[in-house]
């Protein structure tokens, strides 16, 4: 019998602790099937951030950094340094990196550090219930803005794949989603786009997944793929924002 | 035998942790330690058959959390920074104490709290000795009062790290980084390989995955957690505590100080004696573990204390002492030091 599909083979057997609908678990797959297309699983260390994919060390059959709140390009900068020839991928959601570790990947991106980030926005907190990030939209509720964002309060949301594709240490920066078969299969080329610059050598690498939390959102799952599709894509647009790779040295 | 030079506290400290295998720096520049990562940001565009590695941080922050992920790949590495810098690296001191990583961390003391000067101070021990950090954590902490000490415990700080899989922390002051003394610079040591230390991240090939996890899973699992982490510290309490003691048999005052106030009191002691007054001295070096030991079934003497701070030391030799009324107190803050004149005057005190 000929076979179609198999789980990747960098999976253990262990179960996630995403809600139904979220994003999490897509990508966390997408990055599965590119660790065994690309051979990473014994060349490669994941640097895992605090929030939602906090446990993901258990998902993967491989050597697994799990760092402090904000902190993961600072420490997948001291591991890329300490061995250059290891594969680097540096995690982290919206709390962790846009709030907590601002200056970690700021600067990450500043010093062109040779790893690949995924930035998974959600635009709120998921693991700690609902809070606001500074990636949640002008308006929309969440526990610690309960009658919406305000920007007299709370300022603006950040587009974080364009501030990174200003940074000339950063080799490529896309945002991508996961609302449909076509934006998954689209976000797995720009994953495996920023791998394989990493691999080349090349700068910091970037991609930005807007990411549905029903939970958090407090909305039914097929709705918060409409949200992402119809209201987040208005303030954070998909497409690529840079992409020097292509360009002369 | 390595060679005999006139070498500042800070760069003979470097040039030692470079010979102990340590290529890696990271470090936010902070007086007065950044000789240190001057030094190493020289050594590498200099010594390029050397591959040292030296990457400023835009914060302690960062710094202390690019060491916690560049030990853990089997590689020795380092930051150097003062006290403000070091309550920005707590966090991570948490962190990799609990992940087990072997991480070495040079303070420089200046005198605090805030801002503060940037003269010498001892007020940072309380930070350093008691884990400024959250939870349940020890540094181990050890404290040189001379250059040569600074570099040969240097070299030992890489490997008590990695016996014990556990940040130590190099405790020195502002008047070891700065002074200039003669120093024997330790040879190059062999290394071991990465793939050798504890849990290190090397890619999974041929071995099982390794992970560096800090992630609590529920209360059974975290209390194990725990107990594990106890067991590590008592393991280092019962085989790491150093000091030294001179003078005790007929002394009836016994000096403690530890550091650069050490090396002024043993002037003190010495002056002390010439006048016919009988005064030891126990200074400790590692100061956590604290030489408890060295002060047991002590009776009949006096204990006086002497630190640039305003009684931090002091607590754990009250807590080792057979009676704790025996114990003086005499503190210097802002920045200067006492003169042993200044210190015999306390001493005569006592008497």
């Amino acid at each position: 019998m000929k076979t179609i599909y198999e789980k990747p083979q960098v999976f253990t057997d262990a179960i996630t602790t995403y809600c139904g609908g979220c994003g999490h678990g897509i990508v966390g797959k997408l990055i599965a099937e590119l660790i065994d297309e690309l051979k990473l699983q014994e060349n490669g260390i994941l640097v895992w951030p605090i929030g939602c994919s906090c446990l993901s060390d258990r998902y993967y059959d491989m050597d697994n950094f799990m760092a402090l709140h904000g902190r993961a390009p600072a420490s997948a900068t001291g591991i890329k340094r300490a061995d250059p020839s290891k594969f680097v991928l540096c995690y982290q959601g919206d709390g962790d990196m846009v709030s907590e570790g601002m200056a970690e990947i700021m600067h990450a991106a500043i010093r062109s550090e040779k790893f690949s980030v995924i930035f998974i926005n959600n635009a709120i907190y998921g693991m700690t219930g609902g809070q606001m990030a500074p990636t949640t939209m002008l308006g929309q509720v969440a526990s610690t803005a309960p009658y919406g964002r305000e920007t007299l309060n709370s300022g603006y949301p950040v587009q974080m794949a364009e501030l990174m594709a200003t940074m000339p240490g950063v080799v490529y920066s896309e945002r991508v989603t996961v609302t449909s078969p076509a934006n998954v299969a689209k976000c797995k080329k720009a994953l495996k786009k920023a791998f394989e610059l990493q691999l080349e050598g090349k700068g910091l690498s970037f991609v930005e997944v807007l990411s549905p939390c029903p939970t958090g959102w407090k909305m039914a799952a097929t709705k918060s793929l409409d949200y992402i599709d119809e209201v987040l894509t208005q303030v954070y647009p998909l497409g690529v924002k840079k992409d020097a790779s292509k360009e002369e040295n | 035998m390595g060679e005999k030079v006139f070498m500042q506290g800070n760069q003979a400290m470097a040039e030692s942790a470079i010979r102990a295998g340590c290529k890696l720096f990271f470090g936010y520049p902070i007086t007065p330690s950044s000789e240190v990562p001057e030094y190493y940001a020289k050594a590498m565009k200099d010594r390029p058959e050397e591959n040292i590695m030296f990457v400023q941080a835009e914060t302690e922050v960062a710094a202390f959390n690019m060491v916690a992920g560049a030990v853990s790949t089997g590689h020795r590495a380092m930051t150097a920074t003062a006290g403000p810098g070091f309550d920005l690296g707590q966090e991570a001191m948490s962190f990799m104490s609990a992940a087990d990583l072997p991480a070495v961390v040079v303070e420089v003391q200046r005198p605090g709290p805030g801002d503060g000067e940037i003269l010498a101070a001892q007020g940072d021990y309380f930070s350093a000795v008691k884990g400024g950090g959250h939870g349940d954590y020890n540094n181990l902490v050890l404290a040189p009062y001379s250059v040569q000490e600074m570099c040969e415990l240097m070299q030992e700080s890489f490997e008590l790290a990695e016996k014990y899989c556990n940040p130590v922390v190099l405790l020195t002051d502002a008047t070891l980084a700065k002074m200039r003394e003669s120093v024997v610079i330790p040879d190059y040591k062999e290394l071991p390989k990465p793939e050798d230390i504890t849990n290190s991240l090397t890619g999974k090939k041929g071995r099982e995955a390794h992970k560096v996890a800090t992630c609590g899973d529920g209360a059974v699992q975290w209390e194990e957690f725990n107990l594990r982490l106890q067991a590590k510290y008592k393991r280092i309490a019962e085989n790491e505590v150093r000091y030294e003691a001179k003078n005790m048999d007929d002394a009836d005052i016994i000096l403690v100080a530890y550091g650069s106030m050490a090396r002024v009191c043993e002037s003190a002691m010495k002056m002390a004696r010439e006048e016919g007054i009988k005064v030891g001295m126990i200074r400790p070096i590692s100061l956590w573990p604290f030489p408890d030991v060295a002060f047991e079934g002590i009776t009949g003497k006096k204990f006086l204390v002497v630190e640039l701070s305003a009684g931090q030391m002091v607590q754990d030799v009250k807590l080792a002492v057979e009676n704790k009324r025996d114990v003086t107190f005499f503190g210097k803050l802002g920045g200067t030091t006492p003169s042993p004149k200044v210190v015999l005057e306390q001493i005569k005190k006592l008497v």
